[in-house]
C-alpha cells in the first residue's frame, strides 16, 4: 500500500466480519495528522524503566524488516541515549498516536514499506521531547538552569558534577510539561542515524533462541488448536463427526467456528492426531472449483481483447502504432504465489476474569483486529488487549481484511467457553492452502519503434484479480482500477509520449492479497524484460536505451547509472557469464540491479552476483537497508526461479516446501548493495528490493541464450 | 514414560514414543528456541543435535531419540557454538530470526566436521535450512567468520 489514506469507521458492516476501513478524502485525513511533539512521549512512544532501559513503542510491527531497530534509532538519536540501553516493542490501541502517516494517519498498520517514512519525524520528535523533559526534571532537582544541562549517551549531567541516569529521572520527567515545540538535530549532528556500525537491536536474542514469537507464547493451561479449513475456497461446514477424535488422548474438544472446524488439545501433536480422526462434510455451493490451467486460459483470452478499464492513456497510441516502423508484442504469465513465511500463521487468545480478552499475534493492522476480535467475542473493542508479537516473516500475509487467524483464536476460545487460553496454530499445509495469494496475472505488451529505434507507442493490457475489490479497502479502487493491479505499469518513469495501460479485473474465488512488493512483483517483470527486448530490437545497449528515456526521472537515472558503474557494465565478463539489468520504483524507493549469471550444461541457471543501487532518501540504518535489499533479492529470485501455486479443480496442489519451492542457500548470489547519498525524507526498503531481480535475471538469461522467459516461474518455462 | 537426555539433563516425559521430538521439546519440555516450520524435514527450522549430528526433530520420534544426547539452541555450548553465535551477531545475520536456531545448529554441525568450509561446502551443508528472509548471503559470511575466529 503506497501513499494511501484510510479512515477507520467504528461500526462493523452488516452481520459479517468486514469492518470499515475506507479511503478518506485528502482534506479529512489532513486534519487528523497527529502532532507527536504535543503528545507526552512517555505516555505514547517510549518508556524508561528504573533499570535505565529505554523501550520504544513502535507504531509498526516487526516481521523481520527491522522497524523496531529503526524506530529505536530515531528515538535514541534525539533522546541522547546510549544504543545499548535501547529496546523496542509494538505499540497499539490508539490510532491518533500510531496511525500510519503514509496512509493519512488515522489507521495503524504496517505495510507498503511505509514504516520509516511514517516514523521519521514522529519518533525523532518523541525522543527530542523526552530529552527536554529529562533535562527539565534534572534542572528542577538540581536547581540549575536547563540550558546548562547536557545529555550524552544516556547520562544527564551538569558542570557542577551532578549526574543522573535516565532511569533516575524518568518518573519526574514524565510529569514535566510537554514541550510545545522541539528542535530536531541537523543531519550533520547525527551519530546514530546513518551509523554504519550500530548493532541490530535483536541480533542477540535471535541468535540464541531467546526471541519469543507467537508460537512460543506460554500461559498456564494453554491449549493448542489446529483448524480444518474448507478444501476449496468458499465451501462451508455442513456437518462434522468428532467422536473418534475426542477419544484420542490429549484431545479436549472439537468445535465448529465461522472459518471451519477446530480440534483443541493439550499439545500440537495431540491436536494433529485428533484432526486426522475428524470427518467433515462440506457444502461446496458457490465455491471456486476451477483449476489454474483453466483460469490462466481465460486470462489469455481476455488479454487478447481491449481491457475493461483504462488505467492510463496518453497521447495517440493507435495513431503511433500505425506509424511505427516496427511493432513488437509479448505476453507474460504470472502464477499465484504463497507468502510461505516460516512461522505458520497463529494467534493466542485468553479471556481474563475481568472480561478482557488478550490476543497475542502478528497484529499487522491492530485497530482492525481489535474491532474484529470484539465482534467475534461479542464484546466491545475496549475489552480487547493486544500483544503485538514479532513474527517469523510475514511478507504481507498478516495484513488481512478479516483478521483470519486472529479471529479463529478468539472464536475457538469462545466456542470452548473460554475454559483455557488457546493457541490456534496452522501447519505448513494449512498456511500454504489457506489462501490470500499474490494474484495470478497475464500481461499483453505491445510497443512500436520508429526507424531510429525509439519507442513511439506502448500498450500494456493486464488481466487478473483485484486485491481490494470486495473488501473494506474497495474505496481505493477508482474507475474500476485497483491501483495494486497496475502500479509499476501505469505512469512509468520513461518518456513515452503515447502509452496506454488497460486492466481487466477478473472474478475468481481464490482469495488474494499483497505479497512483498505487491503489483510491482509482476508489472516490473513484464515492463523491464519487454524494454530489454525492445532495446535488443533497436540494437541499443539496455542501459543507454533506458537512460535516454529517463531524462525527466533523475532518481531512476541515478540509480541505474550507479548500478551499471558498480557492476562494471560494459566491461568484459569471464566466458559463460552474462549480465542483465532492470530498474524499478516501488513505494517511493528506486532500485536498479545488475544480475550476472551462468547457464550450466543441463540448462540450469546460476545467478552468481547481483549489484544493486538504491535511492531510499535518507539512509537511517544503512546496514538494515542492505539486509532488506539482500533479502528482497533472495525472496524475489526464489519466486521467479521456482515458485508457483496451482489449483486442481479448486484444490490447492502444493502443500509444503517440496511442491512449493523457494530459494535455498545454493541459489543465493553474492549481493552488493550501494546506497545513494540523499537528504530527502526516507522511504522504505522492505519491498523495493524485490521487483528488479526477476527482470534483471531474465534479461541476463536472454543475453546468454537468446530465449525470453515469459511464463513464470523459470523452472516451468525451462521444462516445457 | 520416555526418558530423554536433553542439554545434559535427564528428563522423563509421559508421552507416546511416536511423538515427534519437536513437539516433546516445544510443548512438553517448553524449550521453544527450536521452531516448527514444515513438519516434513523440508525447512530445517526444527534442527537440533542428536548424538552430535544435526537432525530434524520434526521427523525424529521421541522413541528414536531416547538414550541419545540431544542438544537444542538453549544448550549449545563449546568453542564452535560460541564462534558461530558470535559471528551471527557480528554480521547481524537474523532478520525475522525464526529459522536461525536451526541455521545455527546446522552451522555448528558443519564447523565441527570441517573447520574451514568453502562456499560450496557451506551451501551443501546448509541447503536443508530455509530462510524466507533470504539471509543466506550473511549466513555464508558468518560461517566463514566463525571459521576465522576458530582458527585464531
Amino acid at each position: 500500500m503506497s501513499r494511501r489514506r484510510f479512515l477507520l469507521a467504528a461500526a462493523a458492516i452488516g452481520g459479517g466480519l468486514a469492518v470499515g476501513f475506507r479511503a478518506a478524502p485528502a482534506e479529512a485525513a489532513a486534519t487528523a495528522a497527529p502532532a507527536a511533539a504535543a503528545t507526552n512521549p512517555f505516555a505514547a512512544y517510549l518508556r524508561i524503566a528504573p533499570d535505565n532501559t529505554v523501550t520504544v513503542l513502535s507504531a509498526h510491527m516487526d516481521m523481520g524488516q527491522g522497524i523496531y531497530h529503526g524506530t529505536a534509532t530515531l528515538v535514541a538519536e534525539e533522546l541522547g541515549a546510549a544504543w545499548e540501553q535501547m529496546r523496542a516493542e509494538g505499540g497499539w490501541g490508539n490510532p491518533k498516536l500510531y496511525g500510519n502517516l503514509a496512509w493519512g494517519g488515522t489507521m495503524q498498520g504496517t505495510g507498503g514499506s511505509s514504516g520509516t517514512f511514517s516514523s521519521f519525524d514522529r519518533y525523532r520528535q518523541a525522543g527530542a521531547a523526552a530529552r527536554m523533559m529529562l533535562v527539565a526534571a534534572a534542572a528542577k532537582a538540581w536547581s540549575v538552569p536547563a540550558a546548562e544541562i547536557k545529555v550524552d549517551k544516556g547520562v544527564v549531567s551538569h558542570a557542577s558534577g551532578r549526574k543522573a541516569s535516565f532511569g533516575d529521572l524518568a518518573a519526574a520527567a514524565a510529569a514535566m510539561p510537554v514541550p510545545a515545540d522541539v528542535t530536531l538535530k541537523a543531519s550533520d549532528a547525527w551519530t546514530l542515524i546513518g551509523n554504519e556500525t550500530l548493532p541490530r537491536i535483536d541480533s542477540r536474542e535471535k541468535s540464541t533462541g531467546r526471541q519469543t514469537f507467537t508460537i512460543d507464547v506460554k500461559l498456564p493451561g494453554l491449549l493448542t488448536a489446529v483448524m480444518i479449513h474448507p478444501p476449496v475456497f468458499g465451501a462451508k461446514v455442513k456437518s462434522f463427526d468428532a467422536a473418534k477424535a475426542k477419544a484420542i488422548k490429549g484431545v479436549v474438544d472439537v468445535v465448529a467456528i465461522h472459518r471451519g472446524v477446530a480440534v483443541v488439545a493439550d499439545t500440537m501433536w495431540s491436536a494433529l492426531k485428533g484432526r486426522e480422526a475428524v470427518t467433515v462434510v462440506w457444502d461446496e455451493t458457490g465455491a471456486e472449483t476451477r483449476s489454474t490451467a483453466e483460469i490462466m486460459a481465460s486470462y489469455r483470452e481476455l488479454a487478447a481483447k481491449p481491457g475493461a478499464t483504462v488505467a492510463e492513456n496518453r497521447g495517440d497510441v493507435d495513431g503511433a502504432f500505425a506509424g511505427a516502423a516496427k511493432v513488437i508484442e509479448a505476453r507474460y504469465e504470472f502464477p499465484y504465489l504463497a507468502h510461505a513465511a516460516l512461522e505458520p500463521l497463529n494467534a493466542v487468545a485468553r479471556r481474563n476474569a475481568d472480561g478482557t480478552i488478550e490476543i497475542w499475534g502478528g497484529h499487522q493492522m491492530p485497530d482492525l483486529y481489535q474491532m474484529i476480535a470484539a465482534k467475534v467475542a461479542d464484546t466491545t473493542p475496549d475489552k480487547i488487549v493486544l500483544h503485538v508479537m514479532k513474527t517469523g516473516g510475514g511478507f504481507g500475509r498478516r495484513a488481512v481484511f478479516d483478521a483470519d487467524v486472529v479471529a479463529e483464536a478468539v472464536a475457538v476460545g469462545r466456542a470452548i467457553g473460554w475454559k483455557a487460553p488457546v493457541k490456534v496454530q496452522w501447519t505448513r499445509e494449512d498456511d500454504m492452502r489457506g489462501g490470500r495469494y499474490r494474484p495470478a496475472y497475464v500481461h499483453a505488451l505491445k510497443a512500436g519503434l520508429d526507424k531510429d529505434g525509439r519507442i513511439v507507442a506502448w500498450s500494456n493490457r493486464i488481466v487478473g484479480q483485484s486485491i481490494m475489490k470486495g473488501t473494506a479497502f474497495e474505496a481505493m479502487v477508482t474507475n474500476g482500477v485497483d491501483p495494486t493491479s497496475v502500479e509499476g505499469s501505469a505512469h512509468l518513469p520513461y518518456a513515452m509520449p503515447n502509452r496506454r495501460v488497460e486492466l481487466t479485473t477478473t472474478d475468481v474465488g481464490v482469495p488474494v492479497l499483497w505479497w512483498r512488493a505487491v503489483g510491482s512483483t509482476h508489472t516490473a517483470y513484464a515492463v523491464e524484460t519487454f524494454l530489454d527486448e525492445l532495446a535488443a530490437a533497436a540494437g541499443r545497449d539496455p542501459v543507454e536505451f533506458r537512460l535516454d528515456m529517463l531524462q525527466g526521472s533523475p532518481r531512476h537515472a541515478a540509480v541505474l547509472k550507479m548500478a551499471a558503474e558498480k557492476a562494471g557494465w560494459g566491461a568484459p565478463l569471464p566466458a559463460g557469464r552474462f549480465r542483465g539489468v532492470a530498474v524499478a520504483e516501488s513505494f517511493g524507493t528506486v532500485v536498479a540491479q545488475v544480475a550476472e549469471l551462468t547457464v550450466g550444461k543441463a540448462g540450469a541457471i546460476k545467478v552468481e552476483r547481483v549489484v544493486c543501487a538504491v535511492d531510499c532518501g535518507t539512509a537511517v540504518n544503512p546496514d538494515m537497508i542492505r539486509a532488506q535489499i539482500e533479502g528482497g533479492i533472495g525472496f524475489g529470485l526464489g519466486a521467479i526461479l521456482k515458485s508457483k501455486l496451482t489449483l486442481d479443480k479448486g484444490r490447492v496442489v502444493e502443500g509444503n516446501f517440496d511442491g512449493y519451492e523457494v530459494l535455498r542457500i545454493e541459489d543465493m548470489p553474492k549481493v552488493e548493495v550501494h546506497i545513494l547519498a540523499s537528504n530527502a525524507k526516507p522511504t522504505g526498503v522492505g519491498e523495493p528490493g524485490v521487483p528488479p531481480i526477476g527482470p534483471a535475471v531474465a534479461n541476463a538469461y536472454a543475453k546468454a541464450t537468446g530465449k525470453r522467459i515469459r511464463a513464470l516461474p523459470f523452472a516451468q518455462s525451462l521444462n516445457t | 514414560m520416555q526418558v530423554l537426555t536433553i542439554n545434559g539433563q535427564r528428563r522423563e516425559l509421559d508421552v507416546d514414543p511416536d511423538m515427534p521430538l519437536l513437539w516433546a521439546i516445544r510443548d512438553v519440555l517448553e524449550l521453544t528456541g527450536t521452531k516448527f516450520g514444515c513438519g516434513q524435514a523440508l525447512c530445517g527450522a526444527c534442527t537440533v543435535m542428536v548424538d552430535g549430528m544435526p537432525a530434524r526433530s520434526c521427523q525424529t520420534s521421541v522413541g528414536d531419540a531416547a538414550g541419545k544426547p540431544i542438544v537444542t539452541i538453549e544448550g549449545v555450548d563449546g568453542k564452535v557454538a560460541q564462534a558461530v553465535q558470535a559471528a551471527w551477531i557480528k554480521l547481524d545475520v537474523p532478520q525475522c530470526g525464526y529459522c536461525q536456531s536451526g541455521q545455527i545448529i546446522s552451522a555448528v554441525g558443519l564447523l565441527s566436521q570441517n573447520r574451514k568450509p568453502n562456499d560450496d561446502e557451506i551451501d551443501a551443508a546448509m541447503s536443508g535450512n530455509l530462510c524466507r528472509c533470504a539471509t543466506y548471503h550473511r549466513i555464508r559470511g558468518a560461517i566463514h567468520e566463525a571459521a576465522r575466529m576458530l582458527e585464531a
